[in-house]
């Protein structure tokens, strides 16, 4: 069908666009292990010295705490209102319910800069002091997104007739929803609570706009660079979050196939509105 | 999976029932509890974040006490559109232009791979591949910057490499080039992925048949590929379109001095001046209302 020679062309284009996206992250991984405390390429002399640094640092310990703190409770928060909403949107037709599911998408459509400036501009007006709630709030806007994308596309390929299947057999709601429904949507929201987890990690310009004095993992990591300093810790962290990164991703691409992987999370959200 | 539910009785059993039944029987009372918990926090929440943005970008912040004025002007938008002192238009014409430039750069590079994943890959040769895709999106978006940092800098491993092969230092660090790099990188699985699963879903036979008809190569592509590939290629730019618009860690470590955007201004006047950085703030809302009704009238959504 298509000819050899393209074949061809296109494999070594992929390979070329795949090396792009790897090199970068393969080059930060060197440097981790980089002695000098000078960023030279090529690396001449290598050292575990610095993951030992980075380890003893308490900064980076109480700010690597704040971010998995606030990432857990953004996802518990996400959890319960995405699976609520993918329901109430899945099972019922209601005036509104096309608005309120686009609108739903809005927090991962707009950029972060909005959703910041947004809920910078409502605490202000509200005059609630920034603090380790309103980080969580700011997260829990667009992990929301996530879990109910995934809750949502999951109960799409279920039959409704398993539950009226149950309800004939004498199930009540609960046993139902123990025995059909949540064997059914388990997996997908480890899948989505994991996917969540992981934003919430990474969210730095949310985070600048809704945080006091709190220092999270990301916002210890921009000061840093910001200023040029401490960057053989920086190179340290950088390394040990690529390598924490491949975890959940791995784990949620066998939690779910590619029609309903979370992992294309922002790329579905736009696809569904398209739709 | 045998479960025995059937014989359990007693009151408590009973109470289930009739408040699943009363449930059951009816819908509006389920929706009701579904809906009002998440509707409400949404609302509360986000909905009153974005009005209060807009509501802020029409008072002005008074410049000695950084207090905001609750009085309704136009002030903030005289400020950006201002034609005599062009400093906010130009920035934003840059951001706008920015955001074109990573669109089409990454537009171009992925086609090709995702056609290849899409059609020409074996299975297993595809789910790599994917892995490979995904694992950079989801790793820290800090940290893929910070990589290109290094890379670009004096004594990086770009220069190193020009320097092994013979040619001069690339002097890309701090540059519009280096941040256009830097985004096109940082958002490239975004365009993958949406123009693979959109070629994913164009079925072989239809290439196929304009194969036998004589379309060779380019005209397949030109007549066949690329409409139906169009709905993909459209939510990609808006992925890659709308994060570059938004983004202001780029420029910040990446960027010259010239090299300000929109969300640069915003985050540096958040603080002092937060009417006029919720104004300039919603340059960019209007500007992604106004594409993606561009991106709807080409018909790429239709043809979905």
């Amino acid at each position: 069908m298509t000819s050899r020679g393209a074949r061809i062309g296109f494999g070594i284009w992929t390979m070329l666009v795949i090396a792009f996206l790897w090199i970068p992250l393969v080059i930060i991984g060197l440097y981790a292990f980089n002695a000098s405390p000078i960023q030279s390429w090529p690396i001449e002399n290598w050292s575990t010295h610095w993951f030992h640094v980075a380890w003893n640092d308490p900064f980076l310990r109480s700010s690597f705490r704040l971010s998995v703190e606030i990432a857990l409770a953004a996802t518990a928060i996400a959890l319960v209102l995405g699976t609520m909403a993918s329901f109430a949107i899945h099972r019922f037709s209601f005036f509104g319910r096309e608005s309120f599911s686009l609108l739903l998408l809005l927090p991962i459509a707009l950029p972060g800069i909005i959703t910041g400036m947004a809920l910078n501009s409502f605490f202000s007006f509200a005059g609630v002091q920034f603090s380790f709630w309103t980080i969580v709030v700011g997260h829990a806007t667009f992990c929301v997104v996530v879990v109910y994308n995934n809750v949502i596309a999951r109960l799409r390929r279920t039959s409704p007739s398993l539950l009226e299947a149950s309800m004939d057999l004498g199930a009540d709601g609960w046993q139902t929803f123990r025995f059909v429904t949540w064997p059914l949507l388990s997996t997908a929201l480890v899948a989505g609570g994991l996917l969540a987890f992981a934003l919430s990690f990474d969210e730095v310009i949310v985070t600048t706009f809704t945080a006091g004095a709190q220092t999270t993992l990301p916002i210890f990591i921009l000061d840093n660079l910001r200023q040029g300093q401490q960057l053989p810790i920086v190179n340290v962290v950088a390394f040990v979050i690529i390598l924490l990164t491949i975890i959940p991703v791995w784990a949620s691409q066998r939690l779910s196939s590619f029609d309903d992987s979370p992992a294309v999370g922002r790329a579905a959200a736009v696809t569904a509105q398209t739709e | 999976m045998a479960v025995d539910v059937g014989r359990e009785t007693g009151p408590l059993r009973g109470a289930r029932l009739s408040l699943s039944g009363a449930f059951w029987r009816r819908p509006w009372l389920r929706l009701l509890v579904l809906l009002l918990v998440p509707a409400a926090a949404f609302v509360a929440v986000y909905a009153a974040s974005l009005g209060a943005m807009l509501a802020s970008s029409f008072w002005t912040t008074d410049s000695f006490t950084a207090e905001i004025v609750h009085t309704w002007t136009l002030d903030q938008y005289r400020t950006i559109f201002n034609l005599d002192d062009p400093t906010y238009l130009r920035i934003a014409a840059r951001t706008i232009g920015m955001a074109v430039a990573v669109t089409v750069t990454d537009a171009i590079l992925a086609f090709p791979l995702a056609f290849f994943m899409a059609k020409i890959a074996g299975p297993r040769t595809r789910s790599f591949l994917f892995v490979m895709i995904l694992l950079p999106l989801w790793s820290s978006y800090l940290v893929r910057i910070y990589s290109w940092t290094t890379i670009l800098s004096s004594s990086g491993p770009l220069n190193w490499m020009l320097n092994g092969l013979g040619l001069p230092d690339a002097n890309l660090a701090f540059t519009n080039k280096g941040m256009w790099i830097v985004f096109t990188y940082v958002w490239l699985p975004f365009m993958v992925l949406p123009v693979y699963a959109a070629l994913e879903r164009i079925p072989g036979s239809l290439l196929e048949a304009s194969y036998d008809l004589g379309g060779r190569g380019l005209r397949t592509f030109r007549s066949v590929i690329l409409p139906l590939a169009l709905p993909g290629l459209a939510a990609g730019s808006i992925f890659t379109f709308s994060l570059t618009l938004g983004d202001y860690i780029t420029p910040l470590l990446v960027g010259g001095p010239g090299s300000s955007l929109i969300g640069n201004i915003v985050s540096e006047q958040s603080a002092s001046n937060l009417t006029f950085a919720a104004a300039y703030a919603m340059v960019p809302v209007a500007v992604m209302v106004l594409y993606i009704a561009l991106v709807k009238r080409l018909g790429a959504f239709e043809a979905l």
